[in-house]
């Protein structure tokens, strides 16, 4: 008898497909149930980021950042607001810094509670995105009693943070802390143990140290392969250095390494957050300096020179010296950085963004070759992918 | 931190002296010009050298600076966690001049060369796979050169006579604004008419 040839067949995986976490479309190559290749097309919410922020002032580019990763926002500003004051040369009072810690680790939490639901959600567990999307709305409240909006904040600026922290919101925050290491056990008791789970993640996407480091891995992802790597301990900004927190490695770099790296780092954001609270200085929450920062507005009423700042600010903006930076940040992702260059004027000449996911999603095909379709899917969410930042 | 920068700066000039045009260091950050050709060799050499052991390569990016006969910079950043540093590595390339690919050197190199060659056209050579990839599918042009205008060329809409998207050149209900703010009150020079002959006679003397 004649053999058969069985010819690969080739697949579109999204991009309206809920495991592709946004518009991700894949055109896959399967033998059978097989992944022989997997060739992401990305672009999908590709909006000119980059382009746009050439054209606006150093204050109008905060809000793109929100639009990066929507899911923590407060990050990607805190990566832009920090390169713009090292190219400013201007130091952020203690207030403003810890408020920016505090946030950043609300962020971190943000993200980590919708990629450990999701991520869930897309290997068969329903239940904890059911459960733990209460404890992220309560943030999201916090956010909004800080600056206003559930999301998008605009709250991290260069020279400090939008506005003071409201009467009463720390005390909150804290009995949130208090609160939230319940859920995260009652999650746990849902996933950790679980054969079903522990079926679809242990020992699938394995990446070693060495590969990781080839394709660019970095935050949990790297982590998750056995490399004790944190921008907040090896590089700490913002005064990182003052808090006491542990850095979770993995040991076998799978999805299920993943998983567990990312719950545990939102317990260590907790023990961050309490020592915010518990810490947190009184004074000024952005730079005394009316070049940068703007006036208060009850000032603005009988004083003819801080009219005049508050114009020229929201109008021109601040001119920036000319000069380089590249300035990272550890986002709940993994490194995401702004390579900023000023010519000396109020727009920044060219804002490079280097999304943590754009690497992660890179590797996919190098993780699923050889793997079942399903298994595809589990790589995709253990890479913790959202598709603002990549497409920017 | 910016002598142990000045150090490695010295040490990577020194040990690749045919290929580094020069260091320097600003604000806490070391950056390297070299020479394009060498660029698969230098970063190979900052990879696998004791002293460097760059091991990962956070970021590949385009610049583009329109006046001058180069137009383009590639930007390569570099870090190294052993010994905790970073390095920023620049070439300079025109719109004809290939660069060559290092996706050898670093796999994840791939898709930022792919963004790199969609936005501003730099041109790769030997790399694996140069298609664009952010852009829309049959996208013409590179949006992020300085002289791509910022609204682009086309915009999209659902034709419902057609019953499909078609593609039509952009509209503007209002003209594009872009104001100068390069004031002349501030920072300019403040030469008053009739001064320059005074200057000159100065200038004589």
């Amino acid at each position: 008898m004649a053999e058969t040839q069985i010819k690969n067949y080739t697949m579109n995986f999204g991009p309206q497909h809920p495991a592709a976490h946004g518009v991700l479309r894949l055109v896959l190559e399967l033998d059978g149930e097989i992944v022989e290749r997997a060739d992401p097309h990305i672009g999908l919410l590709h909006r000119g980021t980059e382009k746009l922020i050439e054209y606006k002032s150093y204050l109008q580019a905060v809000p793109y950042f929100d639009r990066l990763d929507y899911v923590a926002p407060q990050n990607q500003e805190h990566a832009f607001a920090l390169a713009t004051e090292k190219l400013l040369g201007i130091d952020v009072p203690p207030r403003g810094r810890m408020i920016r810690v505090l946030y950043a680790e609300i962020g971190r939490i943000l993200s980590h509670i919708l990629n450990v639901c999701s991520y869930a959600m897309d290997v068969g567990a329903m239940t904890p995105m059911l459960w733990a999307f209460e404890d992220r709305e309560r943030l999201m409240e916090f956010c909004e009693r800080a600056s206003g909006a559930r999301l998008h904040m605009a709250y991290f600026r260069p020279g400090g943070v939008g506005a003071d922290l409201p009467d009463g919101l720390l005390d909150d925050i804290a009995d949130w802390a208090d609160a939230f290491p319940q859920m995260i056990d009652d999650l746990e008791s849902l996933l950790t143990e679980n054969r079903i789970f522990k079926q679809r993640t242990v020992d699938i996407g394995i990446i070693s140290a060495e590969q990781a480091f080839d394709w660019g891995f970095s935050g949990g992802n790297l982590r998750a392969s056995g490399v004790p790597w944190d921008l907040r301990k090896a590089q700490p900004y913002d005064g990182y250095e003052d808090f006491e927190f542990d850095i979770p490695i993995g040991k076998n770099g799978d999805c299920y390494d993943r998983y567990l790296i990312r719950v545990v780092e939102m317990r260590q954001s907790l023990r961050i957050i309490k020592q915010c609270v518990e810490k947190m200085p009184n004074g000024p929450v952005k730079v005394d300096d009316r070049k940068i920062a703007p006036p208060p507005r009850s000032a603005m009423k009988y004083s003819m020179e801080d009219l005049i700042h508050h114009f020229k600010l929201y109008t021109e903006g601040y001119h920036v010296p000319a000069g380089e930076t590249y300035c990272a940040v550890e986002a709940p992702k993994g490194e995401f950085a702004v390579y900023l260059i000023s010519d000396g004027t109020n727009r920044p000449y060219r804002c490079k963004i280097r999304a943590p996911g754009f690497a992660h999603l890179q590797a996919l095909d190098f993780l699923s070759r050889g793997h079942m379709l399903a298994d595809l899917v589990a790589n995709i969410g253990s890479l913790d992918i959202v598709f603002g930042e990549i497409d920017r | 931190m910016d002598l142990e920068l000045q150090d490695l700066g010295e040490h990577i000039a020194t040990s690749l002296s045919q290929d580094v045009i020069g260091t320097e260091v600003a604000f806490d950050e070391l950056m390297v010009t070299v020479r394009r050709d060498a660029i698969a060799k230098v970063l190979t050499f900052l990879r696998d050298d004791v002293n460097c052991q760059f091991k990962l390569l956070v970021d590949l990016c385009g610049v583009d600076h329109p006046e001058r006969p180069e137009r383009f910079d590639v930007v390569y950043n570099l870090l190294s966690l052993t010994h905790n540093q970073r390095v920023r590595i620049k070439i300079q390339t025109d719109e004809d001049t290939p660069v060559p690919s290092v996706t050898e050197v670093f796999s994840c190199a791939n898709w930022w060369e792919r963004e790199t060659w969609d936005l501003y056209g730099i041109y790769f050579a030997d790399h694996p796979d140069l298609r664009r990839l952010l852009t829309d599918y049959g996208f013409e042009g590179h949006p992020l050169r300085k002289d791509f205008p910022l609204t682009g060329y086309v915009e999209i809409r659902y034709d419902d006579e057609q019953k499909r998207v078609v593609y039509e050149p952009v509209k503007l209900t209002q003209e594009f604004r872009n104001f100068d703010f390069l004031s002349p009150w501030e920072g300019a020079e403040s030469l008053l008419p009739g001064d320059e002959k005074a200057q000159a006679a100065e200038d004589e003397a």
